[in-house]
C-alpha cells in the first residue's frame, strides 16, 4: 500500500503522497488482482496476509473492503498484519480493522528518543508512539510489533538502551531491529549523514540482541525478535523459501517457482486490468538461495534437508566451516546456526558456506 | 667541397622546453608554416603521437620529421626537426638525439621564465656544442614579461637573447621569426660524403611490414639501397632494403642518404635489440675505422615483477610485453613465478617513469589488469663460497649466513637548483644516504651539486621528492658508478604468519625499521577486515621488527527485509563475490591488488 503522508529521508521504498481518490482506485485494483489470482487457482488459501509498504493504515477503509473480498479464502488461524505509523492510527481505524480480521499490527516506532526521531525525519514523537501502541492494545490487538532502528544520527549506547526500555515497556509481542543503511537516491545519501563505524554498529547490535533476550524477546532471524509463539509467520515464509503473492507496485512474489516483481509505477498498476510483472528469477530454489535464507534464521540450516533436497552433505558444509571462526556459528548433528556475532557478518559467512 | 654545397641548406635541430612551455605546439606550428602537413591533416601535437605522451605532456620516444622551408633569402632549406624525450630516465637517449643536431631551439615561457628541467637539457646541448636559439613563447598571456625572461636567459644560461623571437605558438604569432633564426643561427652540418660511412642511430621502432625502421643522422659517408651495413657495437649485419626521409605523416623513399642528412633505414631487421640507440652504422665493404663517440650499452636499472591479476591472462601479458619490446629495446622481461602471485614476468626498466609508462601501456593498450611488485635494483652478492650473484629479485636474496659481501649499485648525481634550495636538497640527499662530493655556482643564483647516491634510494621517488622540496625548480641527472659494499638486509612481510614473497625487498639496514613500519601500516589500511584477525608482520632474518593487525570483520550483513525481494539480496551477495575475485588469496588471507600498489607508494 504505497501511500505516505510524507517521505522519510532515509527510505527508498516505493511510495506516493496519500490522496483519497487514488487510494480508492488503488484498492479496487488490488481487489481485481486478488480475483485474478483466485480465478487461476480457486483452491488458493492464504494463511498469512501482509498489508505493508508505505503507510497502509492510512487506507484502513480500503483494507477493510479488501479483507471482505479475501475472507472466504483465508484460513482460520491466519496471521493478518498491517503496518502502521503511530501518527495516523486512530481508534476508529483500529477497531474496524480488528473486526474485519486484521490481527497483527506493526508500528514503525524506530526509536524512543525524540531527538533521534527528528533526525530520522519521522513525523511522530515518542509519546505518540506510546499512545498508538496502547490504543491498538485497547482495540484488542495482542500481536503488536515495533521497529527499532540502529545507527540513527546521535544514537549512543545509552540512548539505544533507553529505546529498548521504551519498547519493552510497551505491550509489544514482536520487535524488529534494522540497521540504518544509506540507500542511494535518498535525501540521506546526499546529506553526508555520519553513520556509526563497523565496531559501533556491531556493539549496538549485540547489545540489542542481549537486552531484548533478557526481556523475553527471543531472536529468530537476523533482525527479528519475538515472545515465544509470536514470530512473524509471514516473514518466515520469505526465509523458508515458501510461496507468496505480492500485489501492488514494487511488490515481490515467489509463486509457481518463479520470483517476480511489479514495476514501481502506481498509475500503471491502477490502470492495468491485471498487474504487469517482471520475472526476476526463474527456477529458483537452489542450494545457495536456500542456504542464504535459512542461515538468516536462528533455527539455521538443517543437514537433512540440505542432503535430501540439494545433495549437499554435512561433511561438505563442515569442511567449509574451517574458514569460519568458531564463535560465529553453532553446529551439531542436525543443523548449523549462526550466533549473533555470526549474523553480523552473515554475508561473508553465507558466501563461504554457499561456495560449494 | 663544392659538391657538398647541399649541406649549406640543411638545418638539423631539436626543441628544448619545460613541460607545458609549448614545445609540441611550436612543433605543430613549424609543420604548418612549412606546409609539411596539410591543414586538414593537422591534429594537435603531431609529434607526440602516443596517447600517453599527449596526456602526460611528455615526450617518451625520440621522433624526427623533415620539412622544407623557403626562407626570406629566397633559398629553400631542409629542416630536420628531431624531437627528444625529456626525462632523466631517458637521459642517454636525449644525449644521442642532441648529438644528431647542430642546434637547439630553447623555448621559454614568457610568464614563468626558465625552469630547472629545461636547464639540465640545455646544459646537455651546450656540452654537445649545439647552437642554442632562444625563443620566448606565450607572449599573448597578460602575465608575460619577455624582457625579464630575456635577461634571465642571458644570466642563467649565458647566451645572448637580444634577438630571441617573441612568439605565441598557440596563436601562431611570429613563428616565421623562429624559422629565420634557425636558418641564420643553426650551423649547417659538416661531414664528408666520400668518407667511410658513420651514421648515428638515435631511434628505432618496429614496423609490421618493413621490420625495424632505424632513424639515423649520417655523420660521414653515403648510404644507398642495397648496401650491406654493420652495426658497429652489436656487429649485426643487414642489407639495406629501403631508405629515405621522415615525412610528417609517412616515410619518403630516397636513393641515398648523404653526410649531414637525417633519415631512416629499413633492412629487414627483425629485432630492435640489433639497433641500439647511439650505435654507429657503417658499410661492411668500406667500414669506418672507429665508431662515433658516446655509445653506451643501456642496461635496465630497475626491476619489478609484473603479474596478470587474472592468472589466465598470462599469455596475453607475454604477447603484450613482446609487442612493446619490439619498439623498446630497453625493456627486458623473463618469466618468473611467485607463490603469492602465480606466473608473471620479471621486467627491467631504465627507471621508474619508464616502469610506470610500460605498466600504463600494458593496462590501456592491451587491456590487462596487473599486479606489480615493489621495484628493485640489482644487488651484487659475493657468497662465502666465492660465487658472485646479481640479484634483481628480492625473493632470490641469499640467506645472510651465505653472504660474504653485499654490494649495491651507486650513481653519480648532478643536481641543478636555485641556490635557495641547497639546504633542503642537502637534507634530502642525507636522508637518502648520499655522499656530498662538491658544489659549484653556475651563476649568482644557480648551483650544481654533486652527490654519490645509492641507486635504490633514487629509483622510487627521488625525482618527486626533489621537485616537491624545491617548488619544482631543481632537476637532476645521474650516471651509474658501479657497486659499493653496503649493509643490506632483506625485509620480509608476513601475513597471518606466512611470508608473502611478492612483498619482500632489500633495504639498507639502517632504514629497515622505518620502512617496515610504514609498509605494515600501509598494508593494514589496504587489507579489508576478514572473518579472522590478520596479523601483519615485517621481519628481517626471522626477527619481527614491525607488527600491525587487521581486526576481524564485525559487520557485513543485509539486515533489511526489502518486502520479500529475495532477488535483490542475492544480487548484492553475488556482487560481493565478484569483488572477492579481484582479491589475491594468500594462504587464508584475501589481499586486494591495491595493497600491492600501496606498498610502492610509501612516501605519500
Amino acid at each position: 500500500m504505497p501511500f505516505c503522508l510524507s517521505k522519510c529521508p532515509y527510505c527508498d521504498f516505493y511510495s506516493v503522497k496519500y490522496n483519497e481518490e487514488t487510494a480508492i482506485m488503488y484498492s479496487q485494483a488490488v481487489i481485481r488482482n486478488i480475483r485474478h489470482y483466485l480465478s487461476m487457482d480457486s483452491s488458493l488459501k492464504f494463511d498469512t496476509v501482509y498489508f505493508g509498504g508505505g503507510t497502509p493504515v492510512l487506507l484502513w477503509k480500503e483494507i477493510c473492503s479488501i479483507m471482505n473480498e479475501l475472507s472466504p479464502h483465508i484460513t482460520d488461524s491466519a496471521e493478518i498484519t498491517i503496518e502502521a505509523n503511530p501518527c495516523c492510527t486512530t481508534k476508529e481505524a483500529l477497531c474496524s480493522l480488528k473486526s474485519n480480521g486484521v490481527n497483527r499490527i506493526s508500528f514503525g516506532l524506530q526509536s524512543g528518543v525524540d531527538k533521534e526521531l527528528k533526525a530520522l525525519g519521522r513525523i511522530h514523537d515518542s509519546l505518540t508512539g506510546i499512545k498508538a501502541v496502547n490504543l491498538a492494545a485497547d482495540a484488542g490487538f495482542y500481536n503488536i510489533s515495533g521497529d527499532i532502528m540502529l545507527g540513527i544520527p546521535y544514537q549512543t549506547k545509552d540512548s539505544l538502551n533507553d529505546t529498548i526500555s521504551y519498547m519493552t515497556s510497551l505491550p509489544l509481542s514482536h520487535i524488529s531491529a534494522y540497521m540504518l543503511k544509506i540507500e542511494s537516491g535518498t535525501p540521506f545519501a546526499s546529506a553526508e549523514i555520519k553513520l556509526p563505524d563497523e565496531d559501533e554498529y556491531a556493539d549496538f547490535y549485540l547489545d540489542t540482541v542481549k537486552s531484548l533476550d533478557e526481556k523475553g524477546f527471543i531472536q529468530y532471524e537476523i533482525s527479528n525478535f519475538a515472545k515465544r509463539g509470536f514470530e512473524s509467520r509471514h516473514n518466515l515464509k520469505y526465509w523458508r523459501c515458501e510461496e507468496y503473492i505480492g500485489i501492488g507496485p514494487a511488490a515481490h512474489s515467489y509463486y509457481n517457482s518463479n520470483r517476480f516483481a511489479v514495476n514501481r509505477d502506481i498509475d500503471a498498476f491502477i490502470t492495468a486490468d491485471i498487474q504487469q510483472t517482471v520475472i526476476t528469477e526463474r527456477e529458483c530454489g537452489n542450494f545457495s538461495e536456500w542456504a542464504m535464507l535459512k542461515l538468516r534464521l536462528s533455527e539455521g540450516l538443517d543437514f537433512e534437508t540440505a542432503s535430501k533436497r540439494f545433495g549437499v552433505t554435512r561433511d561438505e558444509i563442515l569442511n567449509k566451516c574451517r574458514l569460519i571462526p568458531n564463535k560465529l556459528y553453532e553446529i551439531d548433528d542436525k543443523s548449523i546456526r549462526l550466533t549473533p556475532e555470526g549474523f553480523l557478518v552473515s554475508n561473508a559467512v553465507i558466501g563461504i558456506i554457499t561456495d560449494i | 667541397m663544392s659538391e657538398n654545397s647541399y649541406m649549406q641548406e640543411i638545418r638539423n635541430f631539436c626543441i628544448i622546453a619545460h613541460i607545458d612551455h609549448g614545445k609540441s605546439t611550436l612543433a605543430d606550428r613549424i609543420l604548418e608554416q612549412t606546409e609539411t602537413v596539410a591543414q586538414r591533416e593537422m591534429e594537435e601535437q603531431i609529434l607526440d603521437n602516443m596517447e600517453l605522451e599527449r596526456e602526460r605532456g611528455i615526450t617518451i620516444k625520440a621522433r624526427a620529421v623533415r620539412l622544407k622551408y623557403k626562407a626570406d633569402d629566397g633559398e629553400t632549406y631542409i629542416f630536420n626537426l628531431i624531437d627528444t624525450p625529456g626525462h632523466v630516465d631517458f637521459n642517454y637517449e636525449v644525449s644521442r638525439s642532441l648529438n644528431a643536431c647542430e642546434g637547439a631551439i630553447l623555448v621559454v615561457d614568457a610568464s614563468q621564465g626558465i625552469e630547472a628541467q629545461t636547464l639540465a637539457n640545455t646544459y646537455l646541448a651546450i656540452e654537445q656544442d649545439l647552437e642554442i636559439v632562444p625563443v620566448i613563447n606565450k607572449i599573448d598571456l597578460p602575465s608575460a614579461h619577455p624582457e625579464e625572461v630575456k635577461e634571465e636567459i642571458e644570466t642563467v644560461i649565458g647566451i645572448p637573447a637580444d634577438e630571441a623571437p617573441l612568439i605565441s605558438a598557440k596563436m601562431g604569432i611570429n613563428i616565421k621569426d623562429v624559422m629565420e633564426q634557425i636558418v641564420k643561427n643553426v650551423p649547417s652540418p659538416k661531414g664528408d660524403p666520400e668518407a667511410p660511412l658513420k651514421a648515428l642511430i638515435f631511434d628505432s621502432y618496429y614496423d609490421a611490414y618493413k621490420g625495424v625502421i632505424v632513424n639515423v643522422r649520417i655523420k660521414d659517408g653515403t648510404l644507398k639501397v642495397g648496401d650491406r651495413i654493420r652495426m658497429m657495437a652489436t656487429g649485426a649485419e643487414f642489407d639495406v632494403v629501403d631508405l629515405g626521409y621522415m615525412g610528417a605523416k609517412t616515410l619518403e623513399n630516397a636513393k641515398e642518404l648523404r653526410a649531414g642528412e637525417v633519415g631512416y633505414i629499413a633492412a629487414s631487421i627483425k629485432s630492435i635489440g640489433d639497433t641500439k640507440v647511439g650505435d654507429t652504422v657503417t658499410l661492411v665493404d668500406n667500414p669506418a675505422s672507429e665508431p662515433l663517440e658516446g655509445y653506451r650499452n643501456v642496461n635496465p636499472m630497475v626491476f619489478s615483477g609484473i603479474y596478470p591479476a587474472d592468472g589466465a591472462k598470462y599469455t596475453d601479458l607475454r604477447d603484450a610485453l613482446e609487442k612493446l619490446q619490439l619498439n623498446d629495446a630497453s625493456l627486458t622481461f623473463e618469466p618468473e613465478t611467485s607463490i603469492a602471485l602465480g606466473f608473471g614476468f620479471r621486467c627491467g626498466f631504465l627507471g621508474l617513469l619508464h616502469m610506470e609508462i610500460i605498466q600504463e601501456r600494458l593496462e590501456r593498450e592491451y587491456n590487462l589488469d596487473l599486479v606489480t611488485t615493489a621495484p628493485s635494483v640489482v644487488y651484487k652478492i659475493t657468497k662465502t663460497d666465492g660465487e658472485t650473484l646479481f640479484i634483481d629479485n628480492p625473493t632470490n636474496y641469499p640467506d645472510p649466513s651465505e653472504i660474504e659481501v653485499a654490494e649495491e649499485p651507486m650513481v653519480k648525481a648532478n643536481i641543478y637548483t636555485p641556490s635557495d634550495y641547497v639546504g633542503s636538497i642537502m637534507d634530502l640527499c642525507q636522508e637518502r644516504r648520499g655522499t656530498f662530493k662538491d658544489m659549484k655556482y653556475l651563476d649568482l643564483n644557480r648551483v650544481e651539486l654533486h652527490y654519490d647516491l645509492p641507486l635504490n634510494e633514487i629509483v622510487y621517488d627521488f625525482f618527486d621528492a626533489l621537485k616537491s622540496r624545491t617548488k619544482g625548480y631543481a632537476s637532476y641527472d645521474y650516471e651509474m658508478s658501479g657497486f659499493t659494499p653496503s649493509k643490506l638486509v632483506k625485509l620480509d612481510i608476513l601475513l597471518n604468519g606466512e611470508i608473502v614473497d611478492a612483498l619482500s625487498f632489500v633495504v639498507h639496514a639502517d632504514k629497515a625499521y622505518s620502512r617496515a613500519r610504514k609498509i605494515a601500516e600501509k598494508l593494514k589500511d589496504n587489507i579489508p577486515r576478514q572473518l579472522f584477525e590478520v596479523p601483519i608482520q615485517a621481519a628481517v632474518g626471522g626477527k619481527i621488527i614491525a607488527r600491525e593487525t587487521v581486526k576481524a570483520m564485525r559487520k557485513d550483513v543485509l539486515a533489511k527485509c526489502y518486502g520479500g525481494d529475495i532477488t535483490r539480496k542475492k544480487k548484492l551477495l553475488e556482487k560481493q563475490k565478484e569483488g572477492k575475485k579481484r582479491m589475491r588469496q594468500l594462504g587464508s588471507v584475501e589481499v586486494p591488488q591495491e595493497a600491492f600498489m600501496a606498498v610502492l607508494k610509501l612516501d605519500e
